[in-house]
């Protein structure tokens, strides 16, 4: 029964990373292309989670379109942030950009909370049948197409990078913003695409997660459990964020394991991912896929 | 008739016009450190033209001035024009300006590192939309054929291969014209035979213009038609390639021809130093 129980918590360990890991590969977009360490990600899942659930309840919108339409919608959002707000920052101090972030994190969430109320909503039912049975195992469907979604996601990522015109023109800027213009490349679109990008894909991710616990505030705090994924796998490598997704997933269902059979604290779960931020940090202090000279950004 | 006749001229003065003109430009670093002090060049189609000077003459700068990366580097063209193909060009993003067919390969290269030499050079075709970029990849093999069989990461070439491929970048974009900065740099003599070598085929064969600046005079000479003299941001002296190659002054200060016996004294030192600066 135990390792019944165990084998649950790994498999939501990897459903769980997997979704940090996109999320977090969205982090690191918008840090990679415009060197801005984005506070608001959770937001963009705070956002995109509550535009869908209104869409689908006070349009009864089909759950297809209503997802659709908020993804499109969190593009346009996430390239007008970056237009609007952090391109007249280009060229201040980082530290003012991050408290801008930090800013436009606390107003979004008040936003949110002044518009849709604090309690939490859920989703209509979108699934015929809400759990199913993977190997003997009670897996949620949701999780199951979270899983398929975010690999999905991650595969759109790859190819991105690696053949399409836009993501060499992303990559090229990340390498250096002069050599980028020099090729032709517009600089300010790539920065507005990212966060474009980041912003809806992020929201996909929030909708996923608003499903399975129903939409409120706490998703933002996703965006709070991206930073151990992205440190840990390395702030400039998207790879390394898919890979300390899955490991912070896994910590944090493991860290339960032993809480429930062993020490009995009750809040391991919280708290372990930041303890193996620590520990990573204080061993490999540019993550694990980092490049070494980030600092110098 | 006399109206007519006003007409026409503008007409002739454009089809006379070089591809690129660069009127009386002041280029200020930072908003105080002038660096170019009314510099005028004019390059004609389909011609390499080689702008030549020491360390410190502004010969990058009035690339980037040309190509419009100055910008990324706060300075800025405070007086004076630079027109292409009779258009007004200074001011423009300098994405833009690639985009109206001037291309720079920068100074050290600037591949970049961390992407296949395929994917460089894919990157140079960013600004096309045609479907004729995997042929242009070929020919770019045609002319570097060792590049196509380097599959690993462009940082990992050779000085040599980098330069080649940034040249094989510039020509993916198809420009009309390539400001090529310091081509030679840190490479050996005979790579960098190698190189011009394939300046001037492109040239001949591509027909695209060159701009050069070098400070390796002898052979940016021998491949190109006109040249430049540059000192302290302006122009000291300009002539045809043969001329430059022939005159006393290039052959004893930049060519290291000449001068013989005569320098051995302090005091013709001295002329040279005066001397130097062609005032």
């Amino acid at each position: 029964m135990q390792s019944q129980l165990l084998l649950q918590l790994i498999i939501n360990g990897l459903i769980i990373g997997t979704l940090y890991g996109v999320v977090g590969m969205c982090f690191v977009l918008i840090y990679k292309a415009s060197q801005v360490v984005n506070f608001a990600q959770g937001e963009f899942l705070l956002i995109g989670a509550w535009t869908c659930w209104w869409l689908l309840t006070a349009w009864n919108i089909p759950f297809f379109w209503g997802f659709l339409i908020a993804v499109v919608f969190m593009m346009a959002f996430g390239m007008a942030v970056q237009m609007v707000i952090l391109r007249p920052l280009i060229g201040e101090p980082i530290i003012s950009v991050i408290m801008v972030t930090i800013g436009m994190s606390i107003f979004f969430q008040a936003l949110m909370k002044w518009m849709f109320g604090t309690f939490a909503q859920p989703f209509p039912p979108i699934f015929p049948v809400e759990k199913v049975d993977v190997l003997g195992l009670q897996v949620q469907t949701a999780y199951l197409m979270s899983t398929g979604v975010s690999l999905a996601i991650m595969a759109g990522f790859a190819w991105f990078f690696k053949y399409s015109k836009m993501g060499l023109a992303m990559r090229a800027t990340a390498f250096s913003q002069q050599v980028a213009q020099s090729l032709g490349i517009s600089v300010r679109q790539v920065f507005a695409l990212s966060w474009g990008i980041s912003a809806s894909v992020s929201a996909i991710a929030g909708v996923v997660v608003g499903i399975v616990n129903g939409v409120s505030s706490a998703l933002s705090y996703f965006g709070i459990k991206v930073f151990p994924a992205v440190i840990l796998g390395g702030l400039d490598s998207i790879f390394g964020a898919v890979v300390g997704g899955l490991i912070v997933g896994l910590l944090e269902n493991l860290g339960q394991y032993v809480d429930s059979q062993f020490l009995k604290w009750g809040n391991l779960y919280e708290i372990i991912p930041f303890y193996a931020l620590i520990i990573i940090l204080m061993i490999k202090p540019y993550g694990l896929f980092g490049t070494r000279d980030i600092e110098r950004v | 008739m006399a109206e007519a006749a006003l007409k026409l001229e503008p007409v002739a003065d454009i089809g006379a016009a070089p591809l690129l003109s660069v009127d009386n430009i002041e280029v200020v670093y930072n908003d105080v450190i002038l660096v170019l002090r009314g510099l005028s060049l004019k390059v004609p189609q389909g011609q390499i033209v080689a702008l030549l000077g020491s360390n410190g003459a502004g010969k990058s700068t009035t690339l980037k001035a040309i190509s419009g990366l100055l910008k990324t580097e706060d300075g800025e063209i405070t007086r004076g024009e630079v027109n292409f193909l009779g258009e007004k060009i200074n001011g423009i993003e300098p994405d833009k300006i690639v985009r109206r067919g001037i291309f720079q390969v920068m100074e050290g290269r600037r591949i970049i590192a961390d992407m296949t030499v395929l994917e460089n050079l894919r990157l140079g075709a960013f600004t096309r939309h045609d479907n004729e970029v995997k042929s242009d990849i070929e020919r770019v093999y045609e002319y570097f054929p060792r590049l196509r069989e380097r599959t690993g990461l462009a940082g990992y070439l050779s000085g040599g291969e980098q330069q080649m491929l940034a040249i094989g970048r510039a020509m993916m974009a198809r420009p009309k014209l390539i400001l090529m900065d310091e081509p030679s740099m840190g490479l050996s003599p005979l790579m960098v035979k190698e190189v011009f070598a394939i300046i001037k085929r492109l040239n001949a064969e591509w027909g695209v213009t060159i701009l050069l600046v070098e400070q390796n005079a002898r052979v940016a000479l021998s491949i190109a038609d006109y040249g430049y003299i540059m000192e302290q941001g302006k122009i000291v002296l300009d002539g045809s390639a043969e001329m430059l190659q022939t005159n006393e002054d290039v052959k004893e200060f930049y060519l290291g021809q000449g001068g013989g016996e005569e320098r051995k004294s302090f005091k013709n030192l001295k002329s040279f130093k005066r001397r130097k600066r062609w005032l």
